[in-house]
């Protein structure tokens, strides 16, 4: 028995050296200098689904460009994952493990951007948080270390409102006079009781001020298994117009059937970006049909770019997550974050010099991005993305939120593709960065 | 052979009721001490002193705190990550807010997360066991959402404070890692000393008393009125600091996601791997629990490029689980429990039997 148990030992031990050599011997192969990117996955936790998507989607679109031959064709993408499993404090050790090599990061949780905005301000290193984190970090005055490019949720909201207008009845295009449209609706803002949650009653109560609608915050606590009582509430006493899902992981899945339940149509229900994948409406079953949710990005594989990683990188082997989940949301979201650092590299190269590049330059690739409607065909990612154009000031940069809906297998998108009403909701992200800034003590920048 | 009481005569009541009786123990823990205060911040790298060493102290604390709770009195608390998160508000506010200065602000989180604390104590009185237990798991669940809710101490919609700018002594700045790891260690050194003792006077044995039997413990005189609500205040003292330093030398932000109800878990966790009702076991539970999946993690790195990184993921939790399995069967009452063993052999060394 003992002696089994030392020859498998050493046996194990032997296929761990192996293994370990073979990967240095695969290292060593590469010798164009390396732009390093640190990535804080989340594979494994409540939240794998978006953690695992997200990351690989970004890892494929780097193993394209070094298929391709590198940035520029003389910089290869150099990735190393540490998972967090979406905890902050294993985010900030991930962040400690990799802030001397990499220039920017995707910190991909809410509590982790929290977290890292002080340190990636002093550390000089860039943090993008596409669509989540402080939504007032769109500004760049204040946050000048922190992009929240394409979107944030403050302008989604917006464009919420605006698109239930539209369903309602509104041309789109005339803002006076949408208040008429609006006036009178019930929606209920079902949120998760988190900060995270909690992050965008002010603006649905500000533009309920405005617009004439009513709004009422249901929210659900965490983690959210258990909603039965809002949802009475929400259709049968207050039997809302409009619910807003702003829910987060399992949590997202469970209004669908609840509403199935008690017969309210999944078609008055518009979810979060976060609550808009295949893994939040899969499990629902039929009961998801029809649901909308909203979106910063396309769905599916029917863009030239994804096609050509399924042939380059998944016909070479070298994909970084199961094939079937290629062209999801998810998966989607990360790629679009991998072309997103991408094009900032190159607009920075294009001043810097063709390098690797630090945290500053990066910053000011980052700064100067203006991704043009061309430039997304040259790419080839139309439909896919959309159009970015960041200033110092405004770290947000894109902004306009597209819609789909689950047909009962898949997301289809709508074509909508609404532009949220930037300047009411610039007024407000100034209001709050400015707040932050006199907290803190920041003083504004006044250039770039 | 050298490890034994023999021939180290006490002649004095100090020398007999010493924390390290045996003289390779207490040279042991000199060492230990000049290990902590020179050698790590000397030689080690910032990485390693940020991201394993400080938190290590700060959940050695913690898990000190729910031992005395747990270990001692006998109480079980699963809700303890919310008076971590109690003590982290709570200092933050008094330092950023109320401009006290660093050492107070911080024991002032603990005191004020030991005052909640007492107040969640209170069905302790009534009720014991796995009943007592729910009951602390609500205080996890309370504590969060009045955290959450109440936008005064947490500091708006985002739920989040940033540290502020930190001085020791209003001067100081403390800006290094070796300067907030010093200030870690030295908070972490005093209460650790201080608890030690508390657990060997007369409290700690009341508590003994009254995990053991509580109603034998009344009956000889035991108030368990008071002693319990003691446990409970002096535990979540313990947690509060700990969760206020977790957020000033570690993280730098005080999120109420950092203490959410795994973590409570983790702590209990801690414990029981690492040794209830002892000293050690803290820092070795605490040790188990920060450093093991970090290390796992750093080790499977090098696997990176061979292995696809959602089995690699996945198979870090999977080590980790096995590992707490694996210490549990082998040894039950924690791991503290092997350093006795290991100290009974040695005193016997050369000559068992």
């Amino acid at each position: 028995m003992a002696r089994k148990l030392l020859s498998g030992i050493v046996a194990l031990i032997l296929v761990a050296g192996f293994i370990m050599i073979s990967g240095q011997a695969m290292a060593a192969e590469e010798k164009k200098p390396e732009q390093f990117v640190g990535i804080l996955a989340y594979r494994t936790g409540p939240f794998a689904a978006g953690g695992s998507g997200f990351s690989s989607g970004m890892e494929d679109f780097m193993a394209l460009i070094n298929a391709r031959g590198g940035i520029n064709g003389k910089i290869m993408y150099k990735w190393e994952e540490c998972e967090t499993a979406y905890n902050t404090a294993r985010g900030v050790e991930c962040y400690n493990r990799f802030k001397d090599k990499m220039a920017y990061v995707h910190p991909l949780s809410t509590g982790i951007t929290y977290a890292l905005i002080p340190k990636g301000t002093e550390d000089k290193i860039v943090i993008i948080s596409s669509g989540y984190g402080r939504a007032d970090a769109s500004d760049g005055r204040v946050f000048p270390w922190v992009f929240t490019t394409p979107t944030n949720y403050w302008s989604q909201n917006t464009a919420k409102i605006k698109w239930i207008a539209m369903k309602e009845g509104w041309d789109g295009k005339d803002m006076a006079n949408i208040g008429k449209y609006l006036k009178g609706l019930k929606i209920a803002n079902l949120h998760i009781d988190v900060p995270y949650g909690q992050e965008t009653k002010p603006i649905l109560d500000s533009m309920s001020e405005k617009f004439g609608f009513k709004v009422r915050h249901f929210p659900v606590p965490w983690p959210g298994i258990d909603q039965k009582a809002q949802w009475l509430d929400i259709a049968r006493r207050y039997k809302a117009d409009w619910v807003i899902n702003r829910n987060w992981g399992v949590s997202c899945t469970i209004p669908l059937k609840e509403a199935a339940r008690l017969g309210f149509p999944r078609e008055k229900i518009l979810g979060v970006w976060w609550c808009g994948a295949e893994e939040d409406a899969m499990p629902a079953g039929p009961a998801a049909k029809g649901y909308y949710s909203t979106n910063f990005h396309g769905v599916g594989r029917d863009f030239p770019i994804i096609q050509e990683v399924v042939d380059k990188v998944y016909g070479a082997m070298k994909g970084n997550i199961a094939f079937t989940r290629v062209g999801t949301v998810y998966y989607n979201r990360g790629f679009i974050a991998g072309i997103l650092n991408h094009e900032a590299i190159l607009t920075a190269q294009k001043k810097f010099g063709i390098k690797v590049l630090t945290g500053e330059e990066f910053r000011w690739g980052m700064e100067n991005l203006n991704v043009t409607v061309e430039r997304i065909k040259e790419i080839g990612a139309e439909g896919l993305m959309q159009p970015m154009h960041n200033t110092w000031q405004d770290h947000e940069g894109g902004g306009v939120v597209f819609y789909q809906q689950w047909d009962g297998e898949k997301w289809v998108s709508t074509g909508e593709v609404i532009t949220p009403m930037r300047e009411y909701v610039r007024g407000l992200i100034e209001k709050s960065a400015a707040k932050y800034a006199k907290e803190k003590g920041i003083k504004l920048r006044t250039g770039p | 052979m050298f490890y034994r009481e023999c021939s180290n005569f006490k002649d004095s009541y100090a020398s007999d009721m010493a924390i390290f009786p045996i003289p390779l123990d207490r040279w042991g823990f000199i060492f230990m001490l000049f290990m902590a205060f020179v050698v790590v911040p000397l030689f080690t790298s910032e990485y390693f002193i940020t991201n394993i060493i400080i938190p290590f102290y700060c959940f050695a604390l913690a898990a000190f705190g729910l031992n005395v709770l747990a270990g001692y009195a006998g109480q079980i608390s699963i809700g303890h990550a919310a008076f971590m998160a109690v003590g982290a508000y709570a200092s933050f506010n008094l330092y950023g807010r109320l401009g006290l200065p660093l050492v107070p602000s911080i024991l002032g989180g603990g005191l004020i997360s030991a005052a909640v604390g007492t107040i969640f104590g209170l069905p302790s009185l009534r009720i014991k066991g796995f009943y007592l237990a729910i009951s602390t798991l609500a205080s996890q669940f309370i504590i969060e959402w009045v955290i959450v809710h109440w936008k005064w101490v947490s500091g708006g919609v985002f739920g989040t404070i940033e540290a502020p700018k930190m001085f020791l002594f209003g001067f100081i700045p403390l800006d290094t890692a070796v300067k907030k790891y010093y200030l870690t260690l030295c908070l972490m050194t005093v209460l650790m000393t201080f608890g030690k003792n508390l657990v060997r006077g007369q409290l700690g044995r009341n508590w003994m008393a009254i995990r053991d039997v509580d109603f034998a413990a009344e009956i000889i005189g035991v108030n368990l009125y008071r002693d319990k609500l003691i446990a409970f205040a002096v535990s979540t003292f313990y947690a509060g600091v700990a969760g206020a330093l977790i957020c000033f030398t570690y993280v730098g932000a005080a999120n109420i996601e950092e203490f959410n109800v795994m973590v409570s878990f983790a702590m209990m966790g801690m414990i029981i791997v690492g040794g209830l009702g002892t000293v050690l076991g803290s820092f070795l539970g605490a040790g188990f629990f920060v450093m093991l999946p970090i290390g796992i993690n750093q080790f499977l790195g090098s696997f990176m490029d061979v292995v696809p990184a959602d089995i690699l993921a996945n198979i870090e939790s999977i080590l980790f689980g096995g590992l707490i399995v694996f210490f549990l069967i082998v040894e039950p009452y924690g791991m503290a429990r092997l350093w006795h063993t290991i100290k009974d052999k040695m005193r016997l060394w050369p000559f068992p039997y």
